[in-house]
C-alpha cells in the first residue's frame, strides 16, 4: 500500500512537470482496495482493469521499473510505450489491461471467462471498474451473460463515489451497486475498501464461488483522495467534503492501526518509508535511463500476421514516387476554355469568402 | 428551413432564426469581438438557450463540473438542471434519448466528452438519428445536434486520439459541420441548432485555445457550404477542422521562402460536401493537396481526391497529393505519436513536391493566366 502511494505521488509530479504526457489517473485513497484485491488472487489468475490501474499493475507483481516506464513512455514500458498510463498490460502477471474507455474491460473479461470455462480451468478473471461504469450498457450486457453461462468472473466496483465529478447518488438510480447484481440472479455484496483485510477477504470468497461457476459483483467502498486527474482540482466539492475525503485515508488508518493493535514501532514504520521511497526512486531512474521507442517501430504492431500491402506510409509521404520531371499533358484549349463539356460541374458561381 | 416533418409540441415557431435576445452578451453583439474558439460556442449556446426553450443541453460532467473542456461553463448556474442536464456514464442511451425527444419537437444538444466516445452512441446515430426522417416518410424529423471534439497529439494513446468523423460523414440523413475558426464555430453551431436534421457538429481539442474575431449579430452559416478562406493562383489546399490553420500557416511559410501563391479551400461542412467551391479552385490554381487529421484510407481526403479526379481532371498539372495521419493505432510515446501524425513539415513537403511536379518554379513554363 505504502509502495502504491509513493509511486503515485512521483508519479504526479512527474506530470507536473511534464515528464509524463496524456492524463494521469491515480489511485491515491484506493491503496488498500488494490492490494487487498490483488492479494486475493491466485498468480494464475487474470485482470482486466480501467485506466486507474498503476496499483493493479505494481500490486500484480509488474516490475516498478517497468511501470514508470511506461509512464514516461519508454521502450522499457510495460506496453513498450504504446499505452501510457491508461493502458498497461503485462502478460505474465496476467495483467490483461487497463482500458481507456469506461467499461470497456467487461466484455473482454466475460469472455476470458469463457475461454477459461472452455477449457476447463481453474483459473478466474477479476474485473475492475469505478462506480460510474456500472451505467454504461456493457455492464449490464456482461453481468446477464457471465449469471447465464455460469462463467469464472469476479465484478470488482471501486466505489470512490466519483465518476468524475458526478457523485454516485447523482449518477445511479440504484446507489447500492452491488444491489444491481440482483437483476442478473447474481450473488452480491458490499465491503469497506479502507480495510485491506476485509477486501482480501472479501475479494477471496469472490474468487471461490466464480471458480465454482458462480459469477459476483463485489463493490467496494473507497475513497478518491484527490481530483479525478492530476489536472483535476475538483471545484465541486466542498472544502468540507475534501477534508472529510483526506481524513479518511487508509494508509493512515493502517499506520494507526499497525502501532496500535499489530504493535509495530515507529522504527519499523519509517523503515518501510525508506524502502518504499527508495523503490520508487530507483524506478524513476530506470524509467529516465530507458530509450524513447525508435520511430522506426511505428509500423511493428498494426498487424500480427504480416500481410502484403500493408500501409507504411508516414504522413507526409506519396503513395507513389512522384516522377522526376512534370507530368502535364493537359492540352492547351482547355487553358482558357471552361470546363470540359462533360464535366459533372456546373460553371464556377461566386464564393463568400 | 423548410421541411415537410411536422415539428411536434410547442417548439414548431422556434425554429425560425430570429435575432439574439437580451442577455448578458447582448451588449457585446453589435461590434466584433475577439475570443477564443471555446469561448464562441459557450457564447452562442447560452444565446440560443435563451432564445429557444426547447433547447436543452444533455451530456457528461456538463453541468455541475462545467465541461470536461469547459465549453458549458456557467451554463448550469444561468439555465438550471431542467435544462443543462448531467447524465450518467451512459452514451448510448442519452444519446438516444436526445433523438426520442427531438422526435417530439425538442431541440437537444448533447455532448459527448470526445469523439471517441461517440462510437458508443453509433447505434442511435446511424440506425436511427439518420434513419428516422426518411424511413418513415419524411413524418417526424430528428432536430438535434451532437456536439463532440477530436483530436490527437496530446499523448492520450489509442483509444481516445481519433477523429472519426469519416464514419458519420458516410451517413446519408446525418449532417456533419467542421469549423476551423471561432467565428465559423458560432456561425456553424447556430446553424446547426437551427436545422431540422441531426448535426454531428465536430470540435478540436487543439481549437479550443485559438482565438478570432467573432461578431455576434452575424447571422447562421449555412451548412454545406465550403469557403476559400485564403485566395492564390498557384495550388489548392484543401482542408477541415484544426488542418486549417496548418493549411494556412503553410501558405504563408511557401509564399515568404518559395513565392508561392496558394489558396487554402475550409471546407467547414463534411456532410453535405460542397464539391463545387474546391473542384471550382482547382480548376483555377491546376494543382491540390489535401490535409486531414485522421487515416488516408477510405479517407475524407479520398473523397475529396476523388472528387477532383471527376471534376478537375483536364485542369490538373500534377497528381493529387493527401497529407494524412500513419496507418497506427496512435502510440502514446511522444517520438511515435508525432511521427504518427500529419506535421507542418509534412505539409511542406507535400506541396512542394506537387508544385514541382506542376513545373512550378522551373522557368514559368507552366503559366495559366
Ligand atoms: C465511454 C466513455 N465515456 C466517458 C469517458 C470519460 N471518462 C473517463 S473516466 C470517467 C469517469 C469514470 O468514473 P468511475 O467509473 O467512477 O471511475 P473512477 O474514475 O472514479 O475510478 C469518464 C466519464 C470514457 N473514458 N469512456
Ligand atoms: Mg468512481
Amino acid at each position: 500500500m505504502l509502495l502504491v502511494r509513493r509511486f503515485e505521488e512521483r508519479a504526479g509530479r512527474a506530470y507536473t512537470q511534464a515528464l509524463i504526457g496524456g492524463y494521469l489517473h491515480l489511485n491515491l485513497g484506493e491503496e488498500a482496495f488494490v492490494v487487498g484485491a490483488a492479494a486475493a488472487m491466485k498468480p494464475t489468475d487474470y485482470l482486466f482493469t480501467n485506466y486507474r490501474e498503476h496499483g493493479f499493475a505494481i500490486a500484480r507483481g509488474a516490475d516498478l521499473g517497468r511501470v514508470m516506464a511506461e509512464l514516461y513512455g519508454r521502450a522499457d514500458g510495460l506496453s513498450k510505450g504504446w499505452g501510457g498510463s491508461m493502458h498497461m498490460f503485462d502478460l505474465e502477471h496476467r495483467l490483461m489491461g487497463g482500458y481507456g474507455i469506461v467499461g470497456g474491460q467487461l466484455p473482454l473479461a466475460t469472455g476470458a471467462a469463457l475461454a477459461i470455462q472452455y477449457r476447463g480451468g481453474s483459473e478466474a478473471v477479476v474485473a475492475t471498474m469505478g462506480d460510474g461504469a456500472t451505467n454504461i450498457g456493457a455492464f449490464h450486457e456482461s453481468l446477464n451473460i457471465a449469471a447465464l453461462w455460469n462463467l469464472p468472473v469476479v465484478y470488482l466496483v471501486d466505489n470512490n463515489e466519483l465518476g468524475m465529478g458526478t457523485s454516485v447518488e447523482r449518477s445511479s438510480a440504484q446507489p447500492d451497486l452491488h444491489k444491481r447484481a440482483a437483476a442478473y440472479r447474481m450473488d452480491s455484496a458490499r465491503v469497506d475498501g479502507l480495510d485491506p483485510e476485509a477486501v482480501y477477504q472479501a475479494t477471496r470468497h469472490a474468487l471461490t464461488r466464480a471458480r465454482a461457476g458462480r459469477p459476483f459483483l463485489l463493490e467496494v467502498m473507497t475513497v478518491r483522495l484527490k481530483g479525478h486527474s492530476v489536472v483535476d482540482p475538483a471545484a465541486y466539492r466542498t472544502a468540507e467534503e475534501s477534508a472529510q475525503a483526506l481524513a479518511r485515508d487508509p494508509l493512515d488508518r493502517l499506520a494507526r492501526q499497525l502501532i496500535v493493535e499489530g504493535g509495530a514501532s515507529q522504527d519499523q514504520l519509517d523503515l518501510w518509508e525508506r524502502q518504499a521511497h527508495d523503490a520508487v526512486a530507483q524506478a524513476e531512474q530506470f524509467a529516465k535511463a530507458s530509450p524513447l521507442p525508435p520511430v522506426d517501430a511505428l509500423f511493428d504492431h498494426t498487424y500480427a500476421t504480416p500481410v502484403p500491402n500493408e500501409s507504411r506510409r508516414l504522413p507526409g509521404d506519396p503513395l507513389f514516387e512522384t516522377p522526376p520531371e512534370a507530368t502535364c499533358r493537359r492540352p492547351n484549349d482547355l487553358d482558357e476554355g471552361g470546363p470540359a463539356a462533360s464535366s459533372p460541374y456546373s460553371l464556377p458561381q461566386p464564393v463568400a469568402a | 428551413m423548410t421541411t415537410a416533418a411536422t415539428t411536434l409540441g410547442a417548439g414548431a415557431a422556434a425554429s425560425e432564426p430570429v435575432e439574439p435576445v437580451e442577455g448578458p452578451d447582448r451588449a457585446r453583439s453589435t461590434a466584433g469581438a475577439t475570443m477564443t474558439y471555446r469561448e464562441a460556442l459557450r457564447v452562442t449556446l447560452a444565446q440560443e438557450l435563451r432564445r429557444d426553450p426547447n433547447v436543452l443541453l444533455i451530456g457528461e460532467e456538463i453541468g455541475l463540473f462545467e465541461g470536461s473542456y469547459k465549453i458549458t461553463q456557467g451554463l448550469l448556474k444561468e439555465f438550471g438542471p431542467k435544462r443543462i442536464r448531467d447524465t450518467p456514464i451512459a452514451e448510448e442511451g442519452f444519446t438516444g434519448a436526445a433523438v426520442g425527444a427531438a422526435m417530439l419537437g425538442l431541440r437537444p444538444i448533447v455532448e459527448l466528452m470526445t469523439i471517441n466516445f461517440s462510437l458508443l452512441a453509433l447505434d442511435q446515430i446511424v440506425n436511427h438519428a439518420a434513419k428516422i426522417y426518411g424511413m418513415f416518410g419524411g413524418q417526424v424529423s430528428v432536430p438535434m445536434v451532437i456536439r463532440t471534439p477530436g483530436g490527437g497529439g496530446q499523448q492520450l494513446g489509442a483509444t481516445h486520439s481519433q477523429n472519426v468523423e469519416l464514419y458519420y460523414s458516410f451517413v446519408p440523413g446525418l449532417k456533419v459541420v467542421a469549423p476551423a475558426t471561432p467565428a465559423e464555430a458560432r456561425g456553424l453551431l447556430l446553424a446547426s441548432i437551427r436545422d431540422d436534421d441531426p448535426v454531428l457538429f465536430l470540435e478540436n481539442l487543439s481549437l479550443y485555445n485559438s482565438k478570432g474575431e467573432v461578431d455576434l449579430a452575424a447571422p447562421p452559416l449555412e451548412i454545406g457550404r465550403a469557403a476559400v478562406v485564403r485566395p492564390g493562383r498557384d495550388l489548392t489546399v484543401i482542408a477541415y477542422s484544426r488542418m486549417v490553420s496548418v493549411a494556412l500557416a503553410a501558405a504563408r511559410h511557401l509564399a515568404a521562402t518559395e513565392g508561392a501563391d496558394l489558396e487554402v479551400v475550409d471546407l467547414r461542412s463534411l456532410r453535405p460536401l460542397d464539391r463545387q467551391t474546391f473542384v471550382d479552385s482547382v480548376r483555377r490554381t491546376h494543382a491540390a493537396v489535401v490535409l486531414e487529421d485522421d487515416w488516408l484510407t477510405y479517407g475524407i481526403g479520398a473523397e475529396v481526391a476523388a472528387s477532383i479526379g471527376e471534376g478537375a481532371f483536364d485542369h490538373l498539372d500534377a497528381p493529387v497529393r493527401r497529407v494524412a495521419m500513419a496507418e497506427v493505432p496512435l502510440p502514446y510515446s511522444k517520438p511515435l505519436e508525432t511521427a504518427a501524425l500529419p506535421q507542418m513539415s509534412d505539409v511542406v513537403r507535400a506541396i512542394k513536391e506537387t508544385l514541382a511536379a506542376t513545373g512550378f518554379n522551373r522557368g514559368g513554363s507552366v503559366s495559366h493566366d
